[in-house]
């Protein structure tokens, strides 16, 4: 049986991996190729690495760093971050990493995800979307989340976004649920279970982990396929080994090396 | 050991010569027929599609080199699905290295396609490519496309019915799975294809190898 995937995220900014809160007052949490072996050590089953500088100073993301983190762990890994284009994307793969995901640039011109799609596979494209309930109750996704300053509200609802990227070739999607990010009061499992009814392919929890029962409600509940968190692995709040331990005792499948 | 990737325009080639550095051998990427005859290993990954890797592999015309390799053979994800006669994935001739035919996975009963992640290992038949895996061990899997459990299946895996997720039959073998990113488990079984007598006196099906 496939097991739900625990993947811790690391933004990166100028080489370096932060943290914020709601996406500001990064604080440096420590060299990128160390947190990753210390996770993969932990028993992480995946890896994401946003580079959080790259969308939006309009950079693209720096591969050094992408092939020294292939070059030394041994489990999948995804990076996030200034990928716009065919090339950019391949030269990312090349330096080493499994799967690449597209945000700002798939709602700006969503055939980049066909056209990444076509170039890998739908298996390495991942589309993340980060969406906020609005007042009148819709999910709506945002885009340039990278930067406050530069954060765009748009119309389109988060659930057709979702169908719109999956029909395009996302080969799975990354839901980060904005009002939730960094709060630590779990998992938005309402909208992660309307977003489990329109996605057909692996479904990513992001935004909300505070607590190893939050973990459990989002794979009981939503169904989803794996949850990311940030935080609370960073700051040692929720040790992997401990979190998978919990999980199995819940009949919830995972890896435990 | 010589061991040699070929590089058929797959992504996943950096990543798969890293986990050989990971073991102290430095695999080249080659593209041509002279290195992969003169190499002691050959290993063939894949990231991409059935049609794009055959493809690439006319081109750089080396099926009738793959086709009479004597010395151990590795198909990686997609590399292992051409080793097959046939791959449904965009109705692709294959190595025909293994009889078979390649097929999607039905994704029936709320299971996702792309299979994607870590799934338990069984043992279905004799192989040293399996050597000190153990029963129930995860691997690190991301495909659309699957091999039947045959007879040359060693390990076998299931996302809502099983599937090849290693096969050996005398000097061909394959991982459905990427070892580059399966831990432990995935550095075993490269560690393994890297071991002298790799090659069985008597194949699983009981024909001399």
């Amino acid at each position: 049986m496939l097991s739900r995937r625990i993947i811790p995220c690391l933004d990166v900014r100028d080489g370096r991996v932060v943290k914020g809160v709601r996406f500001r007052d990064h604080v440096d949490m420590g060299d990128i190729v160390e947190l990753a072996l210390r996770y993969r050590d932990a028993g992480a089953d995946e890896l994401v690495f946003y580079d959080i500088s790259a969308s939006p100073q309009g950079r693209s993301v720096d591969r050094g760093w992408v092939e020294r983190v292939s070059r030394l762990i041994d489990i999948p890994f995804c990076v996030a971050g200034g990928i716009r284009d065919v090339e950019t994307a391949r030269a990312v793969l090349h330096a080493g990493a499994d799967k690449i995901s597209v945000n700002t640039p798939a709602l700006e011109r969503p055939a980049l995800i066909c056209e990444l799609a076509d170039a890998f596979g739908v298996q390495c494209v991942v589309v993340g979307i980060d969406s906020i309930r609005e007042t009148d109750g819709q999910w709506r996704v945002r885009s340039h989340t990278g930067d406050p300053d530069r954060t765009r509200e748009l119309p389109t609802r988060t659930l057709d976004w979702i169908a719109e990227a999956v029909r395009l070739g996302a080969g799975e999607i990354v839901l980060n649920c904005m009002d939730k990010d960094g709060v630590r009061t779990g998992y938005d499992l309402e909208q992660l279970s309307a977003a489990r009814a329109v996605c057909a392919v692996p479904l990513i929890a992001s935004g909300g982990a505070g607590e190893i029962a939050h973990f459990a409600d989002a794979f009981l509940q939503a169904d989803v396929d794996g949850a990311l968190a940030a935080s609370v692995f960073h700051s040692g709040r929720i040790a992997i080994p401990e979190l998978k331990r919990a999980l199995a005792a819940q009949h919830i499948e995972v890896r435990c090396p | 050991m010589r061991v040699v990737i070929i590089d058929a325009g797959g992504a996943n080639t950096g990543s798969v010569r890293y986990a050989f550095e990971r073991l102290g051998i430095e695999a080249a990427l080659v593209t041509d027929a002279a290195s992969i005859r003169l190499a002691d290993r050959v290993v063939l990954p894949g990231v991409g599609t059935a049609a794009q890797v055959m493809a690439r592999l006319r081109q750089l015309d080396l099926v009738d080199v793959l086709r009479s390799l004597e010395q151990p053979l590795l198909g990686i994800c997609v590399g292992m699905q051409l080793l097959y006669e046939r791959s449904e994935e965009g109705n692709v001739q294959g190595l025909g290295l293994l009889p078979g035919t390649v097929a999607r996975l039905a994704g029936a009963g709320g299971m996702r396609v792309p299979h994607m992640g870590w799934n338990r290992l069984r043992h279905t038949a004799p192989g040293t490519l399996a050597t000190g895996i153990a029963e129930g061990d995860h691997a690190f899997f991301v495909h659309s496309f699957a091999a039947p459990v045959t007879p040359d299946c060693i390990l076998a895996s299931d996302h809502g019915a099983p599937f090849a997720a290693a096969v050996q039959r005398g000097h061909i073998g394959g991982a459905q799975f990427h070892p580059e990113r399966s831990a432990t488990v995935g550095a075993r079984l490269l560690q393994n294809f890297l071991a002298p007598g790799v090659v069985p006196a008597v194949s699983p099906n009981g024909s001399p190898a």
